[in-house]
């Protein structure tokens, strides 16, 4: 009866009632939008990468050299000559390496040269393994390999043939138009950056670039960087300083947890300042609703003498005020959902292509039903001001006139 | 506290050495001696600011009695707050001058929400069905908004709020003051034909002395109360 009460009340006095959901239903979409992105953040860059114990580059920032390796963001400063890689990759503790050269693109996605060793060591998520829907990996200088979602949006299938361009804008004007390849396999989906690239051998790279007639042996001088994987984790740190001080260039070798876990501090620092700002927004909300409920206390002070006179008690009235608030709030949270929801299937692909954020599935995660829950509860603190006017008023109309 | 407790006097209101005041201020109301026998229909009068509403809120458990006062056998200064409320929502019927419904609700859910209040059983809704009957209302009028009515059509409805819990004390508060001067006696016909059985007690207040010849008993504020006189010299 009370909530039916409430109810009513409510669409009674539409006009500033649906303003103060729309206010509540703003503040909520900006603190959830950014709880979200917080939360997908962070779950898609810890499954971007894993299995890999270095990656190695030029001498750059830490995250830098992250960034352009693992998130292909960014441009790489300078290559690593093929004979360092060689030199390093044939150490005894490493087990496998995986060489990576980067610089070209096709239609927006980057176009990664590689060897065979990209499908078969490459781990991302909870240590899972390339896999390829369709055909085979390249086995020629001719042949690429696609990523799940180069496939699905530019509609590519396998025995298909596309060119490359040089630079990494999505407009190029210098098509290797003379060197066409052909598609002999598409990777399945992982969630990662990994789906936003096209695989070449380094050969095919090396032919792309070369000028004139192709020699016979397609060997590149240099790479962008490479993936260690070894034989015991014992000695990772021995060989990270091994390659820091290495003597024919100047290297860096950088451990992906630890960057990553560096790059999540730095956004997490703005994130927390994201947090803060939405939460004050959200609390300035609450108090406009506070502020609502107040006002029309004023104008309800007979409704309310009238339900005394009816036998409601103080406590009922208190319950009602507090009910009207919570059915505000609760509208509110149903509209900021909605939005969200609406929201981020509109910036996925945006968020994709620019910061390699891919989003799961899950719109409450992480943190998510707590702030809820905070948010329910200072909801009924400040609704506390105007349902205790309604319980502390008297009952009596006549001191009221 | 469901049941009265068992009467001394057997009269519906008691009052002994009644006195109030607001906020310490002068005594607004102070009447020594009064009583309603159950049953009885009194027409109460007086001028305004003779105290008249000050009793009826006081008879209703609205404002907290400092001396004896005992409505329907239960002594109303021996109740907490809490407790007045609910033998006012149970057992006693109020009617206002005006603003006696709650405006965005329909007349059957501001009808449902007393008996909600009075904890009363039983079909609310036929008994609505009836007590709008039996105020000539029709009955369609149930599912209509309560400010959608005409005055008088919302003073017929308050009659039927003060009614759904069947309470055996009814008090009017200038119900009529409303309305035109041909409606005001039909209205107070009606009032009374709605309210039939022997046990049950009226307490009108009015100052339309053309009303009183329906009424059993006639009671003056300026009489009942001592308080009166001493106002009028503090002209306050």
């Amino acid at each position: 009866m009370l909530a039916k009460l409430a109810w009513h009340s409510l669409m009674h006095r539409k006009g500033s009632v649906l303003l103060a959901i729309v206010s509540v239903a703003v503040s909520l979409f900006v603190l959830l939008g950014v709880e979200q992105i917080h939360n997908q953040a962070k779950h898609s860059f810890n499954r971007t990468v894993s299995g890999v114990d270095l990656i190695v580059g030029a001498r750059t920032g830490q995250l830098n050299l992250l960034l352009y390796s693992v998130f292909r963001i960014g441009r790489p400063s300078n290559n690593i000559s093929w004979q360092s890689y060689r030199d390093i990759a044939s150490r005894p503790e490493v087990a496998w390496s995986i060489p990576i050269s980067l610089g070209d693109s096709h239609k927006g996605y980057r176009v990664v040269g590689t060897s065979t060793h990209f499908f078969r060591h490459y781990r991302y998520g909870q240590n899972r393994s390339l896999a390829l829907s369709s055909g085979r990996s390249f086995a020629d200088t001719h042949e690429l390999v696609l990523g799940a979602e180069v496939a699905q949006k530019l509609d590519y299938k396998t025995g298909g043939s596309l060119v490359l361009a040089h630079g990494l804008g999505s407009t190029s004007f210098q098509l290797h138009d003379e060197y066409p390849f052909t598609v002999t396999g598409i990777l399945e989906p992982t969630g990662t950056p990994v789906d936003r690239a096209l695989y070449i051998s380094l050969e095919g790279m090396e032919a792309i670039h070369s000028n004139g007639p192709a020699n016979d042996e397609l060997i590149p001088e240099s790479i962008t960087a490479f993936m260690l994987g070894l034989d015991s984790p014992v000695t990772t740190f021995q060989l990270q300083r091994q390659i820091d001080e290495y003597r024919d260039e100047p290297l860096l070798a950088i451990l992906p947890g630890v960057a990553l876990s560096q790059l999540w501090q730095m956004l997490s620092t703005v994130e927390n300042v994201l947090l803060l700002i939405s939460a004050m927004v959200v609390l300035t909300s609450l108090l406009g609703l506070c502020i609502m409920l107040l006002t029309s206390m004023r104008e309800r002070r007979r409704e309310m003498a009238l339900l005394r006179t009816i036998g409601a008690g103080p406590t009922q009235l208190f319950l009602l005020v507090q009910l009207e608030a919570l059915l505000v709030v609760l509208l509110g949270m149903t509209v900021a959902f909605a939005t969200l929801l609406g929201g981020l299937r509109l910036v996925e692909p945006v968020l994709a292509e620019r910061y390699g954020i891919y989003l799961a599935e899950s719109l409450v995660t992480g943190r998510t039903p707590v702030l809820l829950a905070g948010i329910l509860a200072a909801t009924l603190l400040v609704a506390t001001i105007p349902a205790l006017g309604a319980y502390l008023q008297s009952p009596n109309r006549d001191l009221q006139a | 506290m469901n049941a009265p407790v068992t009467q001394l006097t057997g009269d519906a209101i008691a009052v002994e050495q009644l006195q109030f005041c607001y906020r310490c201020g002068p005594a607004v109301l102070d009447i020594p001696r009064w009583s309603v026998p159950r049953g009885g229909r009194v027409f109460l009068r007086g001028p305004s600011g003779s105290g008249k509403s000050t009793l009826l809120n006081l008879l209703a458990g609205i404002l907290a009695a400092q001396s004896h006062l005992e409505v329907l056998g239960q002594p109303l200064d021996a109740l907490s707050g809490r407790r007045r409320d609910r033998f006012r929502a149970r057992h006693i019927g109020v009617v206002f001058q005006q603003f006696n419904l709650i405006p965005y609700l329909s007349v059957l859910d501001n009808l449902r929400l007393a008996a909600h209040f009075g904890n009363s059983s039983g079909d609310v809704r036929s008994r609505s069905t009836e007590l709008v009957a039996r105020l000539k209302l029709d009955e369609h009028l149930l599912e209509r908004r309560a400010e959608q009515l005409s005055v008088g059509q919302q003073q017929r409805v308050a009659i039927a709020r003060a009614l759904i819990n069947r309470p055996r004390l009814l008090l009017v508060d200038e119900p009529t003051s409303a309305l035109d001067p041909e409606a005001r006696d039909a209205f107070v016909q009606l009032l009374m034909r709605s309210y039939r059985d022997v046990e049950n007690t009226l307490v009108f207040v009015s100052h339309d002395m053309a009303l009183a010849r329906h009424f059993s008993m006639v009671a003056d504020m300026r009489e009942l109360n001592r308080a009166w006189k001493t106002e009028s010299t503090d002209a306050c």
